[in-house]
């Protein structure tokens, strides 16, 4: 089976650096990365199982920031969901936008309302909310009033 | 009355702002240009400046980026200019009230005349305010 | 710098998304793209974590007026997977069949705005009043012509009478031959394919680039569709089939959405023959923590919700994407090498953007003059289609 297939292989190329594989249902899988790692699991989805990039969501989970990769396999209806915890101190991660244009303007939304960087992305700056926004403020973060 | 103002109910041109909404009002005003409702009989036509404007119609709840963007526009429309607030976001900010983006209510901003509710309005309730609206301009009670 | 810069927007009624486009052109090529969004942003994913699960279906209704259902479809299909349970049959049937109503309507909407831009406004005119009948549909059934709040979690929220079935069906049945009408102006038209064909090209991999979804996509040759790919509601428990075409231009996509709309009916005519007596709702109580995914295909995509649940009475995080995000961003390779006529029938191909046309303007970069408005743009294309067609002979 083709799901099979593309887990064992995230397995395989991510080696120690993933912690957990949960099957939730049928076809929603989510896979707990880390971070160093991302960049060279989403090219494999991307570029060798022809994923579509659906979205990524930013989650703040008050211990720390997860970001969450969905990518969708419309071939077999797959929704494969890379997890990336970041921790608050740090709150850093390699951009796909390089490798993929789609992420460019969610990685931007997720810098202005989680306060993510993105290192390599061309352009980081405000999406939604208005310019003069203040800064520091991330509407999404559980601390924002 | 102001013999501008008595010339304004004859045949009201409208211009359309959607600060911040979620088109249900948009397409039902455009709906209403549409052959079953029609209002092009009765003079009312959609403009695509405000500077052709007699009315203006405001839908959704104000965000903090369109602000500016309204005053803007609001001063540039020639006067007398009459407001009117449709939908439930621009009457009294609906379920965004809360939302820390959406601030202030449309009337804070505006000086609105005509407010009609509705989530979203029917056209028929729209032609019912503008005929409302008219019937104010003359000083009927 | 001798390019001129084009401000489009960022008022225009008719979208989800306002977006301020920047055109930068070079005489009458369009030479680069840029996009600004945000007017009509109002955080709902933050209000959405202060409202309980039964509260944020109609909160997400209110994104979107034109795909107002599609919103909560996806909601709850994403509270459906995070229970993992079972729905009754019949609200399974329900809800596919206030989908597909749905489509019916945005597309006529789309075809009829189209039409406007392209300077055939007898089209916006038939195209609109042909969707009556859908809105009085919605109507007979839900009681809002927009707006329906037929979405439940675990169900759907009212039920659907049986003796209105004649009545849709007859209703529905009349609309074919309309279609049939707008099919022929739209492919037998030689004026037509003058203006859309090879104009706003996407190429497959250009769609896998910007992950353009929906109609975009299938315009271009690439056949993704959730109802499909990942069938959920009735839709695997009927006949119909994916509609694509392989141009990528604006004829493609007007192709595309034109056909999609005897699927539509179709489907729903089925799903009337088919759908089972029983209960609607499996009374939901509590959501436990957990996290789900829910997608459905919108009149112009994939919708997809992310719902995380820490076992409280509302979402810890609720992500929304709309296809429009995914679509909007491939403007800036369609618009590319373009004329500055054809730019406003390229954005609005993607269904995204129509009425910034009436707050376009062209400023002259250096002096930052004012030199043409939005109605001129719309005239500029209007008459080129004019030019057309005396070309053609066909006055």
């Amino acid at each position: 089976m083709r799901q099979e297939a593309i887990i064992q292989n995230i397995k395989v190329r991510s080696d120690k650096d993933l912690s957990e594989v949960i099957h939730k249902s049928k076809n929603r899988v989510y896979c707990t990365i880390n971070k160093n790692i991302l960049p060279q699991i989403a090219r494999y989805l991307f570029n060798e199982e022809k994923a579509r990039f659906s979205i990524a969501s930013g989650v703040d989970t008050r211990k720390a920031v997860e970001i969450l990769y969905h990518f969708s396999i419309d071939e077999i209806g797959l929704i494969v969901t890379l997890r990336v915890i970041l921790d608050k101190s740090n709150l850093e991660v390699e951009s796909l936008t390089p490798l993929m244009k789609c992420a460019e303007w969610i990685e931007m939304e997720i810098h202005e309302m989680l306060g993510v960087n993105f290192k390599g992305h061309p352009n980081l700056k405000h999406l939604l909310l208005k310019d003069d926004w203040p800064k520091g403020n991330y509407p999404l973060r559980r601390d924002s009033n | 009355m102001s013999l501008r103002l008595k010339a304004l109910t004859k045949s009201i041109w409208v211009y359309h702002m959607s600060t911040g909404s979620c088109n249900n009002c948009d397409i039902e005003i455009l709906d209403m240009l549409t052959p079953r409702f029609d209002v092009e009989r009765f003079g009312i036509m959609l403009v695509g400046s405000i500077r052709h404007a007699d009315a203006i119609l405001v839908t959704g709840s104000l965000n903090l980026k369109t602000i500016p963007r309204i005053k803007a526009i609001y001063e540039q429309a020639p006067k007398p200019c009459v407001v009117i607030a449709i939908g439930a976001c621009s009457c009294g900010q609906g379920m965004f009230k809360n939302g820390p983006n959406c601030p202030d209510p449309v009337d804070s901003v505006l000086p609105v005349d005509v407010y009609i509710p509705g989530c979203p309005p029917k056209p028929e309730a729209m032609i019912a305010g503008v005929v409302k609206l008219i019937g104010k301009l003359k000083g009927k009670k | 710098m001798a390019h001129k810069i084009i401000p489009i927007g960022p008022y225009h009624p008719l979208q989800e998304e306002p977006e301020f486009f920047k055109l930068h052109v070079d005489g009458e090529t369009v030479v680069d793209i840029d996009i600004e969004i945000g007017y009509n942003h109002r955080l709902i994913e933050k209000i959405a974590e202060s409202k309980s699960f039964d509260q944020v279906t109609f909160l997400v209704e209110r994104i979107c007026g034109i795909c107002s259902t599609s919103h909560p479809f996806a909601y709850v299909n994403a509270i459906d997977d995070l229970l993992g349970i079972q729905v009754p049959e019949r609200a399974l049937y329900i809800r596919t069949i206030i989908g597909e109503l749905e489509r019916i309507h945005s597309h006529l909407l789309w075809l009829g705005l189209a039409g406007h831009f392209l300077g055939y406004n007898t089209v916006w005119m038939w195209a609109w009043r042909y969707r009556e009948p859908v809105l009085d549909i919605f109507e007979r059934v839900t009681g809002n012509r927009q707006s329906y709040a037929m979405m439940k979690p675990g169900g759907a929220r009212r039920d659907m009478l049986e003796e209105d079935f004649p009545w849709i069906k007859k209703t529905l049945k009349e609309l074919i031959p309309k279609f049939d009408m707008f099919k022929g102006a739209v492919m037998d038209d030689p004026v037509i394919h003058a203006r859309t064909e090879g104009v706003g090209v996407l190429t497959k991999e250009d769609i896998r680039q910007y992950s353009a979804v929906g109609p975009t996509a299938r315009a271009s040759g690439v056949a993704i569709d959730v109802r499909k790919d990942d069938p959920y509601a009735a839709y695997d428990k009927v006949e119909w089939k994916v509609i694509t075409h392989e141009g990528g231009d604006v004829y493609s996509k007007a192709v595309v959405r034109i056909l999609e709309l005897y699927e539509s009916i179709d489907i729903i005519l089925q799903c009337l023959d088919k759908m089972p007596k029983g209960p609607i709702d499996s009374g939901i109580k509590d959501i436990p923590p957990g996290e789900g995914i829910g997608r459905h295909e919108a009149p112009r995509g994939e919708v997809i919700h992310y719902v995380m649940s820490d076992g409280g009475n509302s979402p810890a995080r609720h992500k929304i994407r709309a296809p429009s995000f995914m679509n909007i961003a491939s403007n800036k390779k369609a618009v590319i090498g373009e004329t500055i006529s054809d730019a406003t029938i390229i954005l609005a191909a993607v269904d995204p953007c129509y009425c910034c046309t009436e707050r376009m303007a062209v400023v002259d970069y250096k002096t930052g003059k004012k030199i043409m408005d939005g109605q001129d743009l719309v005239r500029l294309s209007q008459e080129k289609t004019e030019k057309i067609k005396s070309k053609l002979g066909r006055r």
